[in-house]
């Protein structure tokens, strides 16, 4: 390999390389680079494995970017022969997530629609009522644009928890603060007659939310993500997953402040939007990858679903204990849930119910805002369910409500 | 001892050349890794950068600190990541209690009288009030090979304290404002892990090596079993191996890890089995798997299957 690049230094492979794992999709800053060329002449370019090991060990930081490294390495590295097949072969398939393309004239459509002769303020107002309540499924892509920006506003924060971290107290407590007492006594001649105590502080849980991406989600979905959206560049504790035939995490596609190329970056992210849903299995992987190594744990979960779910309903009812399990608090937001008689037949909801803590709608702005408050609230409780069979749902139309305080 | 390579070398009977050498120095401690991390671990000593791990929770992350320790026979410093944690608990804090009874003392004794607060404010800020946490520790540490130190769990810190760990692993020094600066002569090797329950921040990623540490493949987890538990034969520990990667294909809510290999190993070593059957596998599978619904699903799939396949794969290659 070596007599490959004949007089070239590690240096200038390093740098050309990296370019070729920039082209196949991996985010290489120039700090890499650089690391990964003082790796090569540590390490020499004689043994293959070693350059491997040394360009993942230096150019990739995380698992999910392995397979985008290989196929790089190969065609580097090994000569395959598919340079262009790499970058064709890495063309995100382009979905339509109803990103809107022509969101820069703002809301200009949703105003010219309006009869002249009003005051425009008022019309604004009224506009903004009406699309508070509108279901979401029949947005025009101007509404959907102006519901963004009411998202936008929304503040989703999760219910507060005690905190490990101390901070200064007012009142006398268990735990003095001996560094404040001491610089204090310090500046009075040595004798320590305020006493400075510590509390614990409260932190705000983290916000799990898992957006269903199915078929039957579509006409919700493209708002909902918007949502999600809105939630992630909102603040930092907030985790996004899609959920359709797979589970894709979208937390840092999305947390860019800018909604267009968030939703780009998601929509190339997400490869199976509008297929299929098998929600155990989602919920599986979550679990297993995410949910159980701590993500879950302490967190509210909010799953986005209108609960049609082709997969086993025991997978998914088995998945749903688990998280619950982990979880501070699990909320379902079904835009269903508003359908006049609506009861949750689908199967997937059925069995999911019981393992739900707050059971709420979600086809409208005023839902979403609803959402908010239920996933901030601080005098809801956890409460512990051992079995699905114990807690029985009687009145589903009623569960919503009587989770409402 | 100082290698041509590099000017600077671990200081231990193997000067460290190439990755090979690391190989050899770990499994001679008794860990064996695989390429990737040979791969790591020789560039975070050649390069002097830390080494950020992830992977499932028991595949040897932590352990591969302990054993670098006991090869380069730097002291091992471990600092174990809370939420909440910071500054005194992980740099330095002053001996407040101490500081207070010196004041009480000096006052009693008439030192203090004449003499200007700045002057008994400085006697009080001294190295010998100074408690020295992890980090601190492993920056000024005197003389000798320098300690291995280990960031056990960054992920259950919060972000304003890894912003703080940035800055000390990025110019391996700290400054108490009433000392001055403390700057490591040879900087410490520091090993990172995390379980990935959140992101460690990129500008901290960008610093480090990162390794994805998997689960062994079968031949190298027999070979670790061997090491790691002397008492345990070939057939069993390539029983036990195959048992493991058959619990691992039957999707598991925690599929078992490396040390819960080497636990089952020990577990039967010390029950006297020296060949899997269904009694022993069923009386000891608390070592192996955590949760109730694990071992309902085994007991489902038949403890009997697992076995039978153990004993045929432990012989066809043993």
């Amino acid at each position: 390999m070596a007599t490959m690049f004949g007089t070239r230094d590690g240096g200038e492979i390093a740098v050309a390389f990296s370019r070729v794992l920039r082209g196949a999709g991996v985010d290489v800053p120039t700090s890499s680079t650089i690391a990964f060329g003082e790796a090569l002449a540590a390490t020499g370019l004689n043994d293959r494995d070693t350059t491997y090991w040394a360009g993942r060990a230096t150019l990739v930081r995380r698992p999910e970017d392995h397979e985008l490294y290989d196929r790089a390495f190969r065609v580097f590295w090994d000569h395959a022969s598919a340079t262009v097949e790499l970058i064709l072969d890495d063309e995100p398939v382009h979905v339509t997530l109803a990103i809107d393309d022509d969101t820069d004239d703002d809301n200009s459509g949703a105003d010219q629609a309006e009869s002249a002769d009003d005051p425009v303020i008022e019309l604004r107002f009224s506009a903004t009522e009406v699309l508070r309540q509108k279901d979401f499924a029949e947005y025009t892509p101007d509404e959907l644009v102006e519901a963004q920006r009411l998202m936008s506003n929304l503040r989703l924060v999760g219910s507060p928890r005690r905190s490990r971290r101390l901070t200064a107290a007012t009142r006398r407590t268990a735990r003095p603060d001996l560094r404040r007492t001491i610089r204090a006594a310090m500046r009075g001649g040595g004798e320590p007659i305020r006493r400075y105590y510590r509390q614990p502080g409260t932190r705000n849980r983290r916000l799990v939310l898992l957006l269903d991406v199915s078929g039957s989600m579509e006409p919700y979905a493209r708002a909902l993500i918007r949502f999600v959206h809105a939630a992630v560049a909102g603040r930092q504790k907030v985790e996004a997953f899609a959920m359709g035939t797979r589970l894709t995490r979208l937390t840092r596609e999305l947390s860019s402040r800018d909604p267009d190329q968030a939703l780009r970056q998601a929509a190339i992210r997400v490869s199976d939007y509008g297929g299929g849903t098998r929600l155990g299995d989602g919920l599986k992987v979550f679990n297993d990858e995410w949910g159980q190594r701590g993500m879950a744990r302490g967190a509210i979960v909010v799953v986005l679903s209108d609960g049609w779910d082709r997969g086993d309903p025991a997978v998914l009812a088995e998945q749903m204990q688990r998280l619950h399990r982990a979880a501070h608090k699990v909320v379902w937001v079904n835009p269903l849930k508003v359908t006049p008689g609506y009861a949750p037949l689908a199967r997937g909801m059925a069995a999911a119910l019981p393992f739900v803590d707050a059971f709420v709608e979600g086809h409208s702005i005023d839902a979403i805002e609803e959402l908010a408050r239920v996933v901030s609230d601080t005098t809801w409780q956890p409460r512990r369910v051992t079995s699905p069979d114990r807690h029985v749902v009687s009145d589903t139309t009623r569960v919503g409500a009587d989770w409402r305080p | 001892m100082v290698t041509a390579a590099s000017g600077w070398s671990v200081a231990t009977s193997v000067a460290v050349v190439t990755p090979s050498d690391v190989l050899n120095a770990l499994t001679h401690h008794g860990y064996l890794p695989d390429d990737g991390l040979t791969t790591a671990v020789f560039l975070a000593l050649e390069l002097q950068r830390p080494l950020l791990l992830e992977g499932e929770a028991g595949v040897g992350k932590t352990e591969l600190a302990k054993v670098l320790s006991t090869w380069t026979g730097g002291e091992l410093i471990r600092l174990q990541c809370y939420e909440g944690i910071d500054a005194s608990q992980a740099v330095y804090d002053w001996d407040y209690a101490r500081q207070l009874l010196h004041l009480r003392a000096a006052e009693a004794t008439g030192e203090t009288a004449g003499r200007s607060s700045d002057a008994v404010e400085a006697e009080l800020y001294q190295e010998r009030f100074l408690i020295k946490r992890a980090l601190l520790r492993a920056i000024s540490h005197g003389d000798g090979p320098p300690p291995v130190l280990l960031i056990d769990e960054i992920d259950r810190a919060d972000d304003e304290f890894e912003a703080f760990l940035l800055e000390v692993l990025s110019d391996f020094q700290i400054t108490v404002p009433e000392l001055g600066v403390y700057r490591a002569t040879t900087p410490p090797i520091v090993i990172l892990t995390s379980n990935r329950t959140r992101d460690v921040h990129d500008a901290l990623k960008r610093r480090c090596l990162y390794h994805w540490v998997e689960h062994p493949g079968f031949d190298r987890e027999v070979a670790i079993v061997r090491l790691r538990v002397p008492a345990c034969t070939d057939l069993l520990a390539r029983q036990v191996a195959t048992a493991v990667e058959s619990m691992r294909a039957l999707n598991l809510y925690k599929p078992p890890g490396v040390a819960e290999t080497i636990d089952w190993a020990n577990a039967l070593g010390r029950l006297g089995v020296t060949e899997l059957d269904e009694r022993s596998v069923a009386t000891t599978l608390g070592t192996v798997l955590k949760y109730r619904e694990d071992h309902h699903r085994i007991e489902q799939h038949g403890v009997a299957k697992i076995v039978k396949q153990a004993l045929e794969h432990g012989k066809q290659q043993g």
